[in-house]
Protein backbone atom coordinates (compact mmCIF):
# COMPACT_ATOMS: atom_id res chain seq x y z
CA UNK A 1 0.00 0.00 0.00
CA UNK A 2 1.09 3.48 -0.58
CA UNK A 3 1.14 5.95 1.39
CA UNK A 4 1.58 9.81 0.57
CA UNK A 5 3.31 11.30 3.72
CA UNK A 6 1.53 14.46 3.17
CA UNK A 7 -1.66 12.36 4.15
CA UNK A 8 -0.54 11.80 7.67
CA UNK A 9 1.87 14.15 8.62
CA UNK A 10 2.58 18.11 9.05
CA UNK A 11 5.66 19.76 9.76
CA UNK A 12 8.10 23.05 9.91
CA UNK A 13 11.56 23.56 8.61
CA UNK A 14 14.13 26.35 9.59
CA UNK A 15 17.88 26.66 9.35
CA UNK A 16 20.49 26.16 11.62
CA UNK A 17 23.48 27.58 9.64
CA UNK A 18 24.20 25.58 6.95
CA UNK A 19 22.00 22.80 7.88
CA UNK A 20 17.93 23.01 7.75
CA UNK A 21 16.60 21.40 10.37
CA UNK A 22 12.98 19.52 9.43
CA UNK A 23 10.64 18.57 12.19
CA UNK A 24 7.99 16.19 11.42
CA UNK A 25 4.55 15.36 13.18
CA UNK A 26 2.68 12.35 12.52
CA UNK A 27 -1.51 13.39 13.07
CA UNK A 28 -2.09 10.45 14.93
CA UNK A 29 -0.28 7.55 16.93
CA UNK A 30 -0.68 5.30 13.70
CA UNK A 31 0.75 7.38 11.36
CA UNK A 32 4.12 7.95 13.96
CA UNK A 33 4.58 4.46 14.19
CA UNK A 34 4.63 4.23 9.73
CA UNK A 35 7.37 7.37 9.87
CA UNK A 36 9.05 5.81 12.53
CA UNK A 37 9.61 2.90 10.71
CA UNK A 38 10.14 3.63 7.29
CA UNK A 39 11.34 7.61 7.35
CA UNK A 40 15.01 6.56 7.79
CA UNK A 41 17.32 9.05 7.22
CA UNK A 42 18.75 7.41 4.72
CA UNK A 43 15.45 7.50 3.20
CA UNK A 44 15.10 11.11 3.26
CA UNK A 45 18.75 12.05 2.59
CA UNK A 46 18.29 10.02 -0.84
CA UNK A 47 14.89 12.37 -1.27
CA UNK A 48 16.68 15.35 -1.04
CA UNK A 49 19.01 14.81 -3.49
CA UNK A 50 20.62 17.33 -5.76
CA UNK A 51 19.61 19.60 -2.62
CA UNK A 52 21.20 18.18 0.70
CA UNK A 53 24.82 17.62 0.09
CA UNK A 54 25.81 16.45 3.51
CA UNK A 55 24.41 13.71 6.05
CA UNK A 56 21.13 13.62 7.41
CA UNK A 57 20.41 13.15 11.30
CA UNK A 58 17.11 11.90 12.42
CA UNK A 59 16.20 12.56 15.97
CA UNK A 60 12.83 11.05 17.59
CA UNK A 61 10.66 12.98 19.60
CA UNK A 62 7.90 10.31 20.52
CA UNK A 63 6.50 12.30 23.14
CA UNK A 64 5.31 14.82 20.25
CA UNK A 65 4.81 12.08 17.52
CA UNK A 66 7.63 13.88 15.69
CA UNK A 67 11.04 13.05 14.20
CA UNK A 68 13.65 15.49 13.35
CA UNK A 69 16.06 15.41 10.89
CA UNK A 70 19.02 17.71 10.20
CA UNK A 71 19.88 18.15 6.78
CA UNK A 72 23.45 19.61 6.82
CA UNK A 73 25.33 21.41 3.88
CA UNK A 74 21.82 21.89 2.30
CA UNK A 75 21.24 26.33 2.13
CA UNK A 76 23.63 27.16 0.19
CA UNK A 77 25.95 28.56 2.55
CA UNK A 78 23.19 29.43 4.90
CA UNK A 79 22.41 32.71 6.28
CA UNK A 80 22.87 35.81 4.74
CA UNK A 81 25.93 34.23 1.99
CA UNK A 82 23.40 32.13 0.61
CA UNK A 83 22.07 32.87 -3.05
CA UNK A 84 19.00 30.78 -3.00
CA UNK A 85 15.59 32.10 -2.90
CA UNK A 86 14.64 30.14 0.40
CA UNK A 87 18.05 30.83 2.19
CA UNK A 88 16.66 29.70 5.13
CA UNK A 89 14.85 26.48 3.81
CA UNK A 90 11.61 27.35 5.33
CA UNK A 91 9.36 25.44 2.29
CA UNK A 92 11.33 21.82 3.15
CA UNK A 93 9.29 20.72 5.24
CA UNK A 94 6.83 20.89 2.60
CA UNK A 95 9.32 19.49 0.39
CA UNK A 96 9.23 16.14 2.63
CA UNK A 97 6.02 15.84 2.45
CA UNK A 98 6.11 15.14 -1.18
CA UNK A 99 7.44 11.71 -0.33
CA UNK A 100 5.21 8.89 -1.00
CA UNK A 101 6.07 5.64 1.32
CA UNK A 102 5.21 1.77 0.27
CA UNK A 103 4.49 0.01 3.41
CA UNK A 104 3.33 -3.27 4.28
CA UNK B 1 4.12 33.96 45.77
CA UNK B 2 1.91 34.31 42.72
CA UNK B 3 -0.26 31.62 41.97
CA UNK B 4 0.03 31.92 37.99
CA UNK B 5 1.93 34.74 35.58
CA UNK B 6 0.88 35.00 32.12
CA UNK B 7 3.63 36.27 30.17
CA UNK B 8 2.75 37.40 26.78
CA UNK B 9 4.94 37.01 23.29
CA UNK B 10 4.92 40.39 21.39
CA UNK B 11 6.93 39.82 18.80
CA UNK B 12 8.41 36.88 16.88
CA UNK B 13 10.92 38.89 14.64
CA UNK B 14 12.51 42.91 14.00
CA UNK B 15 9.45 43.73 11.19
CA UNK B 16 6.58 41.12 12.97
CA UNK B 17 3.67 42.75 13.14
CA UNK B 18 3.79 46.09 14.42
CA UNK B 19 0.66 46.01 16.46
CA UNK B 20 0.71 42.87 17.95
CA UNK B 21 2.45 43.89 21.38
CA UNK B 22 -0.10 46.81 22.03
CA UNK B 23 -3.05 43.93 21.35
CA UNK B 24 -1.52 41.71 23.67
CA UNK B 25 -1.69 44.57 26.40
CA UNK B 26 -4.86 45.84 25.76
CA UNK B 27 -6.96 42.65 24.74
CA UNK B 28 -7.00 41.19 27.70
CA UNK B 29 -4.78 40.17 31.22
CA UNK B 30 -1.14 39.92 31.15
CA UNK B 31 2.20 40.45 33.50
CA UNK B 32 4.56 40.24 31.25
CA UNK B 33 5.31 41.16 27.44
CA UNK B 34 8.18 39.97 26.10
CA UNK B 35 9.65 40.75 22.47
CA UNK B 36 12.39 38.96 20.62
CA UNK B 37 13.57 41.43 18.16
CA UNK B 38 17.20 40.00 17.31
CA UNK B 39 18.37 37.29 14.62
CA UNK B 40 21.64 36.22 14.07
CA UNK B 41 22.59 39.11 11.83
CA UNK B 42 20.35 41.83 13.13
CA UNK B 43 23.33 42.60 15.20
CA UNK B 44 25.92 43.76 12.84
CA UNK B 45 23.08 45.88 10.90
CA UNK B 46 22.52 47.80 14.44
CA UNK B 47 26.60 48.22 14.95
CA UNK B 48 26.64 49.67 11.32
CA UNK B 49 23.60 52.14 12.36
CA UNK B 50 25.64 52.71 15.85
CA UNK B 51 28.64 53.69 13.93
CA UNK B 52 26.48 56.52 11.90
CA UNK B 53 24.70 57.69 14.97
CA UNK B 54 25.80 56.47 18.71
CA UNK B 55 22.54 57.51 20.00
CA UNK B 56 21.08 54.69 18.13
CA UNK B 57 22.15 51.03 17.26
CA UNK B 58 18.63 49.36 19.14
CA UNK B 59 15.12 48.54 17.84
CA UNK B 60 13.67 52.16 17.31
CA UNK B 61 10.22 50.65 17.53
CA UNK B 62 10.45 50.46 20.79
CA UNK B 63 10.36 54.18 22.22
CA UNK B 64 7.00 54.38 19.61
CA UNK B 65 5.62 51.21 21.28
CA UNK B 66 6.37 52.21 24.21
CA UNK B 67 4.73 55.67 23.85
CA UNK B 68 1.33 53.85 23.21
CA UNK B 69 1.28 50.92 26.15
CA UNK B 70 3.27 52.63 28.46
CA UNK B 71 0.43 54.47 30.79
CA UNK B 72 -1.64 50.97 30.42
CA UNK B 73 1.41 49.07 31.74
CA UNK B 74 2.16 51.35 34.83
CA UNK B 75 -1.74 51.30 35.40
CA UNK B 76 -1.86 47.42 35.35
CA UNK B 77 1.62 46.63 36.66
CA UNK B 78 2.61 44.75 33.19
CA UNK B 79 6.16 44.58 33.09
CA UNK B 80 8.01 44.60 29.57
CA UNK B 81 10.99 43.09 28.44
CA UNK B 82 13.07 43.02 25.66
CA UNK B 83 16.58 42.42 23.86
CA UNK B 84 15.39 44.89 21.37
CA UNK B 85 18.62 46.94 23.31
CA UNK B 86 20.71 45.81 20.25
CA UNK B 87 24.34 47.15 20.71
CA UNK B 88 23.21 49.94 22.35
CA UNK B 89 20.54 49.23 25.25
CA UNK B 90 21.40 52.34 27.44
CA UNK B 91 20.47 54.71 24.38
CA UNK B 92 17.22 52.50 23.96
CA UNK B 93 16.67 52.42 27.82
CA UNK B 94 16.87 56.73 27.29
CA UNK B 95 14.62 56.86 24.77
CA UNK B 96 12.35 54.96 26.91
CA UNK B 97 12.89 57.32 29.67
CA UNK B 98 12.04 60.65 27.56
CA UNK B 99 8.70 58.61 26.35
CA UNK B 100 7.70 58.36 30.18
CA UNK B 101 8.49 61.91 31.22
CA UNK B 102 6.76 63.15 28.02
CA UNK B 103 3.99 60.87 28.91
CA UNK B 104 4.08 62.62 32.59
CA UNK B 105 4.90 59.33 34.18
CA UNK B 106 6.75 59.85 37.31
CA UNK B 107 7.84 56.89 38.12
CA UNK B 108 9.79 54.10 36.15
CA UNK B 109 12.03 51.94 36.42
CA UNK B 110 14.43 50.63 33.06
CA UNK B 111 17.19 47.92 33.94
CA UNK B 112 19.48 47.68 30.93
CA UNK B 113 21.34 44.64 30.90
CA UNK B 114 25.08 45.18 29.64
CA UNK B 115 28.24 43.64 29.29
CA UNK B 116 27.42 41.20 26.20
CA UNK B 117 29.22 43.55 23.58
CA UNK B 118 32.96 42.19 23.97
CA UNK B 119 34.00 43.60 20.42
CA UNK B 120 36.48 46.32 22.12
CA UNK B 121 37.92 43.13 24.51
CA UNK B 122 38.21 40.70 22.29
CA UNK B 123 42.27 40.61 22.13
CA UNK B 124 42.05 40.26 26.05
CA UNK B 125 39.53 38.15 25.68
CA UNK B 126 41.33 35.99 23.01
CA UNK B 127 44.70 36.28 25.56
CA UNK B 128 42.97 34.65 28.07
CA UNK B 129 42.48 31.72 26.70
CA UNK B 130 39.21 32.00 24.77
CA UNK B 131 39.68 29.83 21.30
CA UNK B 132 36.28 31.04 19.66
CA UNK B 133 36.88 28.59 16.80
CA UNK B 134 33.38 28.73 13.89
CA UNK B 135 31.68 25.82 15.86
CA UNK B 136 30.55 24.74 12.61
CA UNK B 137 33.93 24.42 10.71
CA UNK B 138 35.99 24.72 13.63
CA UNK B 139 38.36 27.20 11.29
CA UNK B 140 40.25 30.01 13.45
CA UNK B 141 38.99 33.39 14.60
CA UNK B 142 42.11 34.64 13.29
CA UNK B 143 40.97 34.14 9.72
CA UNK B 144 38.31 37.14 10.24
CA UNK B 145 39.06 39.29 12.96
CA UNK B 146 40.09 42.16 10.88
CA UNK B 147 36.55 41.81 9.01
CA UNK B 148 34.29 41.25 12.27
CA UNK B 149 31.28 44.19 12.75
CA UNK B 150 30.09 42.96 15.70
CA UNK B 151 31.01 39.89 18.99
CA UNK B 152 28.27 39.78 21.25
CA UNK B 153 27.89 36.89 24.15
CA UNK B 154 24.51 35.23 24.86
CA UNK B 155 23.09 35.80 27.72
CA UNK B 156 20.36 34.01 29.47
CA UNK B 157 17.71 34.85 32.05
CA UNK B 158 19.76 35.66 35.13
CA UNK B 159 20.78 39.28 34.45
CA UNK B 160 16.85 39.85 33.39
CA UNK B 161 16.01 38.33 36.65
CA UNK B 162 18.46 40.52 38.28
CA UNK B 163 16.52 43.63 36.83
CA UNK B 164 13.22 42.29 37.91
CA UNK B 165 14.60 42.08 41.57
CA UNK B 166 15.94 45.63 41.41
CA UNK B 167 12.51 46.72 40.48
CA UNK B 168 12.41 47.31 36.95
CA UNK B 169 9.31 48.14 35.33
CA UNK B 170 10.98 47.36 31.67
CA UNK B 171 13.96 45.48 31.20
CA UNK B 172 16.31 45.75 27.98
CA UNK B 173 19.01 43.92 27.08
CA UNK B 174 21.48 43.38 24.21
CA UNK B 175 22.07 39.97 22.73
CA UNK B 176 20.26 37.96 25.51
CA UNK B 177 18.61 34.04 24.65
CA UNK B 178 15.25 34.91 23.40
CA UNK B 179 14.28 31.98 25.49
CA UNK B 180 15.57 33.68 28.59
CA UNK B 181 13.10 36.61 27.80
CA UNK B 182 10.77 34.26 29.14
CA UNK B 183 12.24 32.28 31.60
CA UNK B 184 13.13 35.15 33.81
CA UNK B 185 9.80 36.00 34.97
CA UNK B 186 8.91 32.90 36.19
CA UNK B 187 12.57 32.56 38.42
CA UNK B 188 11.97 35.94 39.48
CA UNK B 189 8.39 35.62 40.69
CA UNK B 190 8.49 32.00 41.62
CA UNK B 191 11.71 32.33 43.11
CA UNK B 192 13.18 29.10 41.09
CA UNK B 193 16.71 27.87 42.41
CA UNK B 194 19.32 27.96 39.16
CA UNK B 195 19.86 24.40 40.50
CA UNK B 196 16.58 23.15 40.00
CA UNK B 197 16.91 22.36 36.03
CA UNK B 198 13.91 21.13 35.44
CA UNK B 199 12.02 24.02 36.16
CA UNK B 200 14.29 26.36 34.33
CA UNK B 201 14.08 24.02 30.93
CA UNK B 202 10.09 23.87 31.74
CA UNK B 203 10.63 27.97 31.33
CA UNK B 204 12.83 27.56 28.38
CA UNK B 205 10.27 25.53 26.52
CA UNK B 206 8.06 27.77 27.05
CA UNK B 207 10.22 30.40 26.02
CA UNK B 208 10.80 28.19 22.32
CA UNK B 209 6.93 28.44 21.92
CA UNK B 210 6.86 32.16 22.47
CA UNK B 211 10.25 33.20 20.31
CA UNK B 212 9.08 33.08 17.60
CA UNK B 213 5.63 34.84 18.03
CA UNK B 214 2.63 33.85 15.81
CA UNK B 215 4.15 30.36 14.96
CA UNK B 216 2.70 28.95 17.79
CA UNK B 217 -1.31 29.91 17.75
CA UNK B 218 -1.93 29.12 13.94
CA UNK B 219 0.80 31.20 12.06
CA UNK B 220 2.74 28.77 9.39
CA UNK B 221 0.64 26.05 10.85
CA UNK B 222 1.16 23.35 7.35
CA UNK B 223 -1.06 21.00 9.14
CA UNK B 224 -5.07 21.41 8.72
CA UNK B 225 -4.31 25.44 7.60
CA UNK B 226 -7.37 25.65 5.63
CA UNK B 227 -9.37 25.18 8.51
CA UNK B 228 -7.73 28.21 11.11
CA UNK B 229 -9.77 31.62 11.13
CA UNK B 230 -8.63 34.65 10.84
CA UNK B 231 -5.44 34.90 10.10
CA UNK B 232 -5.97 38.77 9.90
CA UNK B 233 -6.06 39.57 13.81
CA UNK B 234 -4.08 36.50 14.56
CA UNK B 235 -3.52 36.46 18.27
CA UNK B 236 0.06 36.00 20.14
CA UNK B 237 1.27 32.90 22.44
CA UNK B 238 0.57 33.76 25.85
CA UNK B 239 2.20 31.06 28.38
CA UNK B 240 0.31 31.31 31.86
CA UNK B 241 3.21 29.98 34.05
CA UNK B 242 3.22 27.68 37.46
CA UNK B 243 5.28 27.73 39.83
CA UNK B 244 5.80 23.91 39.49
CA UNK B 245 6.92 24.21 35.82
CA UNK B 246 3.32 23.81 34.42
CA UNK B 247 2.78 26.28 31.96
CA UNK B 248 -0.56 26.42 29.53
CA UNK B 249 -0.11 27.83 26.45
CA UNK B 250 -2.91 29.84 25.16
CA UNK B 251 -4.31 33.00 23.78
CA UNK B 252 -6.46 36.14 23.89
CA UNK B 253 -10.36 35.32 23.73
CA UNK B 254 -11.83 36.47 20.57
CA UNK B 255 -8.14 36.99 18.74
CA UNK B 256 -7.87 35.05 15.16
CA UNK B 257 -5.22 31.70 14.66
CA UNK B 258 -5.49 28.76 17.18
CA UNK B 259 -3.81 27.21 19.58
CA UNK B 260 -3.87 23.28 19.90
CA UNK B 261 -1.70 20.27 20.37
CA UNK B 262 -0.63 20.91 16.46
CA UNK B 263 0.49 24.32 16.41
CA UNK B 264 2.28 23.82 19.39
CA UNK B 265 4.06 21.03 18.68
CA UNK B 266 5.57 22.58 14.75
CA UNK B 267 6.81 25.05 16.78
CA UNK B 268 8.54 23.05 18.82
CA UNK B 269 10.44 21.16 16.34
CA UNK B 270 11.18 24.78 14.99
CA UNK B 271 15.35 25.07 14.56
CA UNK B 272 15.99 22.50 17.04
CA UNK B 273 18.85 20.19 16.30
CA UNK B 274 19.42 17.09 18.95
CA UNK B 275 16.23 17.45 21.30
CA UNK B 276 17.38 15.95 23.89
CA UNK B 277 20.23 18.69 24.30
CA UNK B 278 18.77 21.96 23.72
CA UNK B 279 21.48 24.35 25.18
CA UNK B 280 21.04 27.56 26.69
CA UNK B 281 22.85 29.44 28.98
CA UNK B 282 20.58 28.65 31.82
CA UNK B 283 20.54 24.45 31.15
CA UNK B 284 20.24 22.00 29.05
CA UNK B 285 16.67 21.09 28.11
CA UNK B 286 15.45 17.70 27.23
CA UNK B 287 12.70 18.03 24.51
CA UNK B 288 11.86 14.90 24.18
CA UNK B 289 10.43 14.88 28.30
CA UNK B 290 7.84 17.49 27.26
CA UNK B 291 4.21 16.26 27.39
CA UNK B 292 1.55 18.48 26.23
CA UNK B 293 -2.47 18.14 26.45
CA UNK B 294 -4.37 20.47 24.36
CA UNK B 295 -7.53 21.29 27.02
CA UNK B 296 -9.33 22.37 23.99
CA UNK B 297 -10.39 26.44 23.80
CA UNK B 298 -6.80 27.41 22.42
CA UNK B 299 -5.38 25.91 25.77
CA UNK B 300 -2.57 23.67 25.26
CA UNK B 301 -0.96 22.36 28.89
CA UNK B 302 2.58 21.31 28.81
CA UNK B 303 4.47 19.65 31.52
CA UNK B 304 6.50 17.14 32.86
CA UNK B 305 9.72 19.23 31.40
CA UNK B 306 13.06 18.02 32.53
CA UNK B 307 16.59 19.04 32.01
CA UNK B 308 20.28 19.17 33.06
CA UNK B 309 22.84 21.37 34.35
CA UNK B 310 24.03 24.25 31.73
CA UNK B 311 27.53 23.97 30.19
CA UNK B 312 30.67 25.98 31.00
CA UNK B 313 30.38 27.94 28.00
CA UNK B 314 28.92 30.45 26.63
CA UNK B 315 27.82 31.35 22.80
CA UNK B 316 29.08 33.94 21.02
CA UNK B 317 27.33 35.53 17.67
CA UNK B 318 30.09 36.80 15.51
CA UNK B 319 29.27 38.68 12.79
CA UNK B 320 32.19 39.95 9.75
CA UNK B 321 32.25 41.02 6.30
CA UNK B 322 31.85 38.51 3.78
CA UNK B 323 31.75 40.23 0.50
CA UNK B 324 28.71 41.56 -1.91
CA UNK B 325 25.76 39.73 -3.63
CA UNK B 326 22.82 41.01 -5.89
CA UNK B 327 20.06 39.53 -7.47
CA UNK B 328 18.08 40.44 -10.32
CA UNK B 329 14.37 39.20 -12.15
CA UNK B 330 12.67 38.95 -15.31
CA UNK B 331 9.71 37.58 -16.07
CA UNK B 332 8.91 35.41 -19.01
CA UNK B 333 4.93 34.85 -20.02
CA UNK B 334 3.51 32.25 -22.63
CA UNK B 335 4.55 30.87 -25.14
CA UNK B 336 7.38 28.72 -23.34
CA UNK B 337 8.16 30.72 -20.07
CA UNK B 338 10.34 27.92 -18.63
CA UNK B 339 12.33 27.09 -21.72
CA UNK B 340 12.58 31.03 -22.44
CA UNK B 341 13.92 31.61 -18.84
CA UNK B 342 16.15 29.01 -18.94
CA UNK B 343 17.65 30.29 -22.42
CA UNK B 344 17.88 33.84 -20.43
CA UNK B 345 20.11 32.11 -17.78
CA UNK B 346 22.37 30.54 -20.46
CA UNK B 347 22.45 33.78 -22.62
CA UNK B 348 23.59 35.82 -19.14
CA UNK B 349 26.19 33.47 -17.81
CA UNK B 350 27.65 33.49 -21.42
CA UNK B 351 27.52 37.08 -21.00
CA UNK B 352 29.52 37.26 -17.52
CA UNK B 353 31.94 34.71 -18.81
CA UNK B 354 32.89 37.02 -21.65
CA UNK B 355 32.97 39.86 -19.32
CA UNK B 356 35.56 38.41 -17.32
CA UNK B 357 34.13 39.23 -14.02
CA UNK B 358 34.79 37.24 -10.78
CA UNK B 359 32.06 35.71 -8.78
CA UNK B 360 32.32 33.12 -5.98
CA UNK B 361 28.79 31.76 -6.94
CA UNK B 362 26.04 32.18 -9.53
CA UNK B 363 22.81 31.05 -9.15
CA UNK B 364 19.71 30.67 -11.15
CA UNK B 365 16.16 29.70 -10.24
CA UNK B 366 12.80 29.41 -12.03
CA UNK B 367 9.76 31.40 -9.92
CA UNK B 368 6.75 29.33 -10.20
CA UNK B 369 8.73 26.02 -11.42
CA UNK B 370 11.14 24.98 -9.24
CA UNK B 371 12.91 28.00 -7.05
CA UNK B 372 11.67 26.28 -3.40
CA UNK B 373 11.95 22.40 -3.56
CA UNK B 374 14.03 22.06 -6.62
CA UNK B 375 14.93 18.24 -8.03
CA UNK B 376 11.68 17.57 -6.01
CA UNK B 377 9.35 20.15 -8.14
CA UNK B 378 7.23 18.42 -10.78
CA UNK B 379 8.16 18.76 -14.42
CA UNK B 380 5.04 21.14 -15.70
CA UNK B 381 3.75 20.77 -19.17
CA UNK B 382 4.87 24.14 -20.76
CA UNK B 383 1.14 24.81 -22.43
CA UNK B 384 -0.16 24.49 -19.06
CA UNK B 385 2.26 27.11 -17.43
CA UNK B 386 1.49 31.06 -17.58
CA UNK B 387 4.19 32.28 -16.93
CA UNK B 388 7.63 32.06 -14.87
CA UNK B 389 10.46 34.04 -13.44
CA UNK B 390 14.01 34.18 -14.03
CA UNK B 391 15.70 34.92 -10.69
CA UNK B 392 19.64 35.40 -11.30
CA UNK B 393 21.81 35.83 -8.44
CA UNK B 394 25.61 36.49 -7.75
CA UNK B 395 28.35 36.49 -4.69
CA UNK B 396 31.80 38.02 -4.99
CA UNK B 397 34.40 39.68 -2.81
CA UNK B 398 35.05 41.78 -5.93
CA UNK B 399 32.33 44.71 -5.46
CA UNK B 400 32.95 46.05 -9.17
CA UNK B 401 31.93 42.42 -10.67
CA UNK B 402 28.82 42.24 -8.71
CA UNK B 403 28.12 46.13 -9.62
CA UNK B 404 28.76 45.43 -13.46
CA UNK B 405 26.37 42.25 -13.00
CA UNK B 406 23.68 44.42 -12.43
CA UNK B 407 23.78 46.21 -15.78
CA UNK B 408 23.15 42.98 -17.58
CA UNK B 409 19.68 42.10 -16.22
CA UNK B 410 17.38 44.92 -18.16
CA UNK B 411 19.12 44.87 -21.54
CA UNK B 412 17.78 41.19 -21.47
CA UNK B 413 14.36 42.48 -22.45
CA UNK B 414 15.54 44.21 -26.13
CA UNK B 415 18.27 41.35 -26.69
CA UNK B 416 17.06 38.11 -25.52
CA UNK B 417 14.00 35.78 -25.74
CA UNK B 418 10.35 37.72 -26.31
CA UNK B 419 7.05 38.28 -23.93
CA UNK B 420 9.42 39.23 -21.14
CA UNK B 421 8.60 42.14 -18.64
CA UNK B 422 8.88 42.94 -14.74
CA UNK B 423 11.91 44.75 -15.10
CA UNK B 424 10.59 47.89 -12.68
CA UNK B 425 12.69 48.32 -9.76
CA UNK B 426 16.33 49.65 -11.53
CA UNK B 427 19.90 47.61 -11.43
CA UNK B 428 20.22 45.35 -8.84
CA UNK B 429 22.45 47.36 -6.65
CA UNK B 430 25.58 44.94 -4.92
CA UNK B 431 24.63 44.31 -1.18
CA UNK B 432 27.14 44.14 1.55
CA UNK B 433 26.90 40.31 2.72
CA UNK B 434 27.62 40.37 6.10
CA UNK B 435 27.98 36.77 7.73
CA UNK B 436 27.83 34.92 11.10
CA UNK B 437 30.43 33.50 13.10
CA UNK B 438 29.12 30.93 15.70
CA UNK B 439 31.60 30.30 18.51
CA UNK B 440 31.82 29.44 22.27
CA UNK B 441 33.53 30.96 24.90
CA UNK B 442 34.21 29.96 28.64
CA UNK B 443 31.54 31.84 30.98
CA UNK B 444 34.65 33.05 33.54
CA UNK B 445 35.59 35.20 31.02
CA UNK B 446 32.60 37.66 30.96
CA UNK B 447 30.16 39.17 33.35
CA UNK B 448 27.03 40.76 32.47
CA UNK B 449 26.12 43.92 33.91
CA UNK B 450 23.12 45.34 35.30
CA UNK B 451 22.10 49.30 35.23
CA UNK B 452 18.99 50.91 36.78
CA UNK B 453 17.68 54.49 34.67
CA UNK B 454 14.77 55.83 36.35
CA UNK B 455 12.59 59.15 36.24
Amino acid sequence: MKIKLIDICHGRSGDKGDAANVGIIANDDDGYEIIKKYLTAERVKKHFEGICFGKVERYDLPNLRALNFLLHNTLGGGGTISLKHDAQGKTLAAALLRMEIEID
Amino acid sequence: MKEKIKIASGQGFWGDLIDAPYHQVMKGEIDYLVMDYLAEVTMSILQKQKIKNPKFGYARDIPQLMRRILPTCKEKNIKVITNGGGVNPIACAEAVIEVAKELGINQLKVGVVLGDDIKDSLDDIIAQGAELNNMETDESILTIKDKLLSVNVYFGAFPIVEALEKGADVVITGRTTDTGLTLAPMIYEFGWDKNNYNLLSAGTVAGHILECGAQASGGNFLGDWESIENFAEIGFPIAEAYPDGTVIITKHEGTGGRVSFETVAEQLVYEIGDPKNYITPDCVADFTSIKLEDLGNNRVKMFNVSGAKETEFYKVSCSYFYGYSASGSLTYSWPKALTKAKAAEQILRKRLELLDLSFEEIRAEFIGYNATHETLARKIDEDNINEVMLRFSVRSTNFESVERFGKEIAPLILTGLPAVTGFAGGRPKPSEVVAYWPALMPKTLVKPVVKIIEV
